[in-house]
């Protein structure tokens, strides 16, 4: 039932959504087998007890060059995959938890819970995303130390708005379809109704929104690590946080430390994007476009059309 | 037309009054993020740098040691009249830290709108017109692109291929420093007074140094000005109206340049609104990768020194600016389009 639109989709979107999901698939794999696709660890500044060159130019050992500390650029590159992907997952999966069912709860009951929800997340919605990350992740850091999870929830608190806006909205016109007055007319509870009958046809819409937001994560954690909030840069590899350490290089021409990371970015953003448009445009049925079927038109049969 | 001037009036005032609890909402908000931390601003900022007495003393003096409901209502009574404290780490007015470096936020965040307008219309009615086309593949191609990219990196290859091996701008700065000892200040704008001077050299070399960042974050905003007014001119053309300018015999040509174009910019107003948001996020990175001492620059030194009160000062007002530029876009949209007041 769900992969029929895919499977039906044809043209554009169908290769819109064949090479995002490929991409993301390449850093999906990149993530997971870091440690074996890596030549050396993130951290990694010598090898059989010989210190690497600083700053030296992609060459045989070192693929994409090497940076001011002397560590290997391509081996970053791979394990900056392996964080990008474990906030990602972690913020946009939390996001959802969030903010999925207090859309429901807010469009199913509506009144004083309701505009209250709307009022507030509206706000947070206006508020610029990655300045609400900034402080959230630098005040979230001292309350939960290092590691991936304060990124990962400052960027949560960005997204879980956009959920609730959503899902509340579908919510709210759903409910008033028959076939939710005849759940309810029968006895069903609140519980049941959105369980049962609200939430498959509210969640359609997240994977478009999941999708694009994952990209959108990508973005601010970069942005995040650029201003020295991300990660630690001794707990793991961040791209955000690599480039920042490029813009240095740069005045002196050293072009590597800085473009390897950044493409990375690109790339993977533009792989969500693709596949959270794709899907769009195959699951959005006012953006579809159905490819019109040959129509063979009947052969005018001169002969037979004597006997009119 | 008295008609028209009591729904437009109405409808202002349906949205002031709306504004009212929003901004409520923000203030209550920002000071929520910044003081929910342990700790107060005082001891934050300088703590282990002085002695603790002399530390309960600055505390006492600031008021930190008052109940936290106390502090929230003081501070909604201050930023309603406009008083935004002052610094902890640098003893400044928290409003002269607005004046002086609001002025380089607003050129730049100006300057890239510029951009991403002149690039995104065009590129966008290119691409709507040649539905499908290669073309169109290759500007929508573009658009995620230049999105995806990180403004900070796109930054960094600008200044790689302008400023270090073609040597054409520089790369960072708001201005060379001789221009900035030049120039009076009047406005705070450094463009504008240099215009206000009539001092052509420093105009020319304020619009130097802004070209990049300028660029850097106009491509930010193209996409998303590409893609709207890409799809707004694809429904336009499919529009009744479109249908019966054909059927009456107009070339296709001006069937589009009049009659869909015009219906298909008219959203680009309100987006431009809705990007004030992406706009300032996109400036504080901006600011940093060139060095522009803008708010953004600023925002992120007081955090790293952990001056809560300035940090809460710059988020309060990036803040409102936020609120107040979609009160006012939404207001100009109800003069444009009668549709929206009703």
């Amino acid at each position: 039932m769900v992969w029929a639109p895919i499977r039906s989709s044809r043209g554009l979107p169908r290769w819109l959504l064949g090479a995002g999901c490929t991409i993301t698939l390449l850093f999906v794999v990149l993530a997971v087998f870091a440690p074996l696709i890596a030549p050396y660890d993130f951290d990694t500044f010598s090898a059989d007890g010989q210190r690497f060159a600083q700053q030296a130019p992609p060459s045989a050992e070192h693929w994409f060059g090497t940076t001011v500390q002397a560590l290997d650029v391509f081996s970053r590159v791979v394990f900056g995959a392996r964080t990008a992907l474990e906030v990602v997952v972690l913020s946009v999966a939390v996001s959802l938890l969030v903010g999925v069912p207090l859309g429901l709860v807010s469009g199913y009951f509506g009144r004083w819970l309701d505009r209250l929800l709307v009022l507030i997340t509206d706000t947070v919605f206006s508020f610029p995303p990655l300045l609400l990350a900034i402080v959230l992740s630098f005040l979230l850091s001292g309350l939960l130390g290092g590691g991936v999870a304060p990124a990962a929830l400052a960027i949560t608190v960005v997204y879980v708005p956009q959920y609730f806006r959503v899902v509340r909205n579908t919510t709210f016109s759903a409910k008033e379809a028959s076939y939710v007055e005849a759940a309810r007319a029968i006895g069903a509870g609140p519980l049941t109704v959105i369980t049962r009958y609200l939430f498959s046809n509210v969640v359609q819409s997240v994977p478009v929104i999941a999708t694009l937001n994952a990209a959108d994560a990508i973005l601010t954690l970069a942005g995040l690590g650029f201003l020295g909030y991300g990660i630690q840069p001794t707990e793991a590899a961040e791209w955000g946080y690599d480039i920042q350490r490029a813009i240095a290089d740069a005045g002196a021409g050293i072009w590597w430390t800085g473009l390897f990371p950044g493409l990375a970015i690109v790339l993977l953003v533009t792989g969500l994007t693709l596949v959270g448009e794709g899907l769009n445009e195959t699951l959005n049925p006012t953006l579809r476009r159905r490819r019109l079927l040959p129509v063979t038109l009947p052969t005018r049969d001169t002969d037979a059309g004597g006997s009119r | 037309m008295s008609r028209t001037a009591g729904t437009l009036r109405r409808y202002v005032l349906q949205r002031l009054a709306l504004v009212v609890p929003m901004v409520f909402i923000l203030l209550t908000f920002v000071f929520l993020l910044v003081r929910v931390a342990p700790g107060d601003p005082v001891s934050a900022a300088l703590g282990g740098r002085l002695p603790p007495e002399a530390l309960a003393q600055r505390r006492a003096a600031a008021g930190y040691d008052r109940p936290l409901i106390v502090q929230y209502l003081e501070y909604l009574g201050n930023v309603l009249r406009g008083d935004l404290g002052r610094t902890i780490s640098d003893n400044r007015a928290v409003s002269d830290v607005l004046v002086e470096n609001g002025g380089a936020t607003l050129t730049l965040a100006g300057a890239a709108l510029v951009v991403a307008l002149l690039a995104g219309i065009p590129l966008g009615l290119y691409s709507g017109r040649h539905r499908d086309s290669f073309g169109d593949v290759g500007v929508r191609l573009f658009g995620i692109v230049s999105y995806a990219a990180p403004v900070f990196f796109t930054g960094l290859i600008l200044q790689l291929v302008f400023a270090v091996w073609l040597d054409l701008f520089p790369t960072s700065g708001q201005a060379s420093p001789i221009t900035q000892v030049r120039v009076d200040e009047i406005t705070h704008i450094l463009l504008l007074d240099a215009l206000l001077a009539g001092n052509v050299d420093a105009v020319l070399d304020v619009v130097h140094h802004l070209v990049l960042p300028a660029i850097t974050l106009g491509l930010l905003c193209v996409g998303v000005f590409l893609r709207l007014v890409r799809v707004n001119l694809i429904q336009s053309l499919q529009g009744d109206y479109v249908e019966a300018a054909r059927a009456r015999g107009i070339p296709e040509r001006y069937v589009v340049r009049r009659h869909a174009f015009r219906n298909a910019l008219v959203p680009v107003v309100t987006v431009m609104g809705l990007q004030t948001a992406l706009l300032l996020s996109g400036a504080i990175l901006t600011e940093a990768t060139f060095n522009w001492p803008g708010l953004g620059s600023e925002l992120v030194d007081y955090l790293n020194n952990r001056d809560y009160v300035a940090v809460q000062g710059i988020i309060t007002v990036f803040a409102v600016v936020v609120v107040v530029v979609s009160l006012l876009i939404d207001i100009v949209n109800a003069l444009i389009d009668p549709r929206v007041r009703y």
